[in-house]
């Protein structure tokens, strides 16, 4: 089952917090959008313009919740310019690879050069891997464009694959983001605290964190809140909710209610905020003949 | 006679009128309105619930279920917080075809949560849909909690409806017991 999309509900960020914890095998395609006049409505009934994909602009390969490949319509993924862009071949030695290399797969040809001292096999794995993260960085800056992730879709045969961890990706791509709006509601409550997930070993295990997000991390603990959490660390708003938007992303904390911290105020009918009263309280026996009522219907 | 009441939520066009319709004994009530030209959603169905669904199931002469369900428009939400008030519990319909919605099920399933600390569950709905995100999909599209039901869906198969209820229930029944 195809998972299909926009960018504007569901960004690169999430795509790949879900990819990640799914441990997905797949292939991502983003598309240029085109606005349609045809409208449709949003979770809240507001209309706006339907946008269906046009020429496909992006694709990142995933296997077993790892990015393995990326490429990018306007870039040339082969081999020779993928190391020409890294600076292991000068320009001439790329051209003639190209033209005379044409007949061979990345593997193949990947194989020729490290036997004829051109490259090492180091190089093509560095290249590979930076031009692969080069694409994903910049697709994570993108904002409405249609995505469709197909699952079980593998590389091209003969590409070379470079299997790299997203929660760094996840991470990194949050630190570039430019766009703040999203940050605020996908976290709108700094009063909640943060604690580990289940074996945090396993999941920090290889990330690469700045001083900054170390910080903040050596202070997730179920009392603390992120607000206190950002004084501690001498943080803005924007600059807490930045790292542990990032954090929550590549699964390394979670969100949870700090012990004592009461039940959130609503916004009432006539504009107040107050708290509104607990559920009903019902006995057991009711339940019981509700299901059984519910079973038989 | 006792009444109990249950509330049936989502976004915009997630399914809860039909939701309703599918278990209620009584032609469901609705306060369907056709929608206006000069409105948003003009084009996208042709009628909206602007107050409530209301439907009902009667267990016995003293005991009845009333299913609530809420206006999906943001513009109606005054009316979430009266329905809310003495629920039993409450399900979140989401319609697993339009990733568009998820966002403002996320929102509403908070903003329900903090109405009342009543047990809730979180129907997949429309997974006869093609091109409807999975359950497991969905659960970390909306960061749903591991301990949280979240059922596969077909509002308009009363079977289907049955069981999210039914699920809802042995919910409240483990709240009971922890």
């Amino acid at each position: 089952m195809a998972l299909k999309g926009n960018l504007a509900d569901f960004s690169t960020t999430q795509i790949l917090h879900l990819i990640n914890l799914a441990k997905k095998t797949g292939t991502l395609r983003l598309y240029e959008p085109v606005v349609t006049k045809e409208m449709i409505a949003d979770g809240a009934g507001h209309k706006r313009p339907r946008i269906i994909p046009g020429k496909e602009r992006a694709t990142a390969t995933f296997e077993q919740g790892r990015l393995v490949l990326a490429a990018m319509g306007d870039h040339d993924g082969h081999l020779a310019s993928v190391l020409h862009k890294a600076g292991k071949l000068n320009a001439e030695q790329a051209r003639v690879i190209r033209e005379r290399g044409s007949k061979y797969s990345d593997k193949a040809l990947a194989l020729m050069l490290i036997n004829a001292n051109y490259v090492t096999k180091a190089d093509i794995v560095r290249s590979i891997r930076q031009h692969t993260l080069d694409i994903v960085y910049d697709v994570m800056t993108w904002q409405r464009e249609p995505f469709v992730f197909e699952e079980n879709v593998s590389p091209p045969p003969g590409r070379i694959t470079v299997p790299i961890d997203l929660k760094n990706v996840i991470i990194e791509g949050t630190r570039r983001a430019r766009e703040i709006k999203p940050l605020e509601e996908e976290l709108p409550n700094l009063d909640l605290a943060l604690k580990f997930p289940e074996s945090p070993g396993d999941k920090f295990r290889g990330v690469r964190l700045s001083v900054e997000e170390w910080r903040v991390v050596g202070f997730v603990n179920p009392k603390n809140s992120i607000h206190q959490i950002a004084k501690a660390c001498s943080m803005t708003d924007t600059e807490i909710r930045r790292v542990v938007y990032g954090l929550l992303q590549a699964g390394l904390v979670e969100l949870v209610r700090p012990p004592g911290m009461a039940p959130p105020k609503v916004q009432a009918a006539d504009g107040t905020r107050r708290t509104l009263p607990q559920g009903a309280q019902v006995k057991r026996s009711v339940v019981e003949r509700l299901i059984a009522r519910i079973k038989e219907a | 006679m006792q009444f109990v009441k249950m509330v049936i939520t989502g976004p915009f066009s997630a399914g809860k009128t039909e939701f309703i319709r599918s278990i209620s004994e009584i032609g469901a009530v609705t306060t369907d309105e056709t929608i206006s030209r000069d409105a948003p959603e003009y084009g996208i169905k042709p009628q909206t619930t602007v107050a409530m669904d209301f439907g009902r199931i009667t267990v016995d002469d003293d005991l009845v279920l009333y299913l609530f369900g809420t206006p999906g428009q943001r513009r109606f939400d005054f009316m979430w917080e009266i329905l809310a008030e003495g629920m039993l519990g409450f399900v979140v319909v989401v319609d697993s075809a339009r990733p568009e919605t998820f966002r403002e099920a996320k929102s509403i399933l908070e903003t329900f949560r903090a109405y009342a600390p009543t047990p809730y569950v979180v129907a997949a709905n429309k997974q006869d849909h093609p091109e409807a995100w999975t359950p497991d999909d969905l659960r970390i599209a909306l960061r749903i909690d591991d301990h949280i039901k979240l059922l596969p869906c077909v509002a308009t198969d009363k079977e289907s409806v049955k069981n999210v209820l039914l699920e809802l229930l042995y919910a409240i029944l483990d709240e009971m017991d922890a």
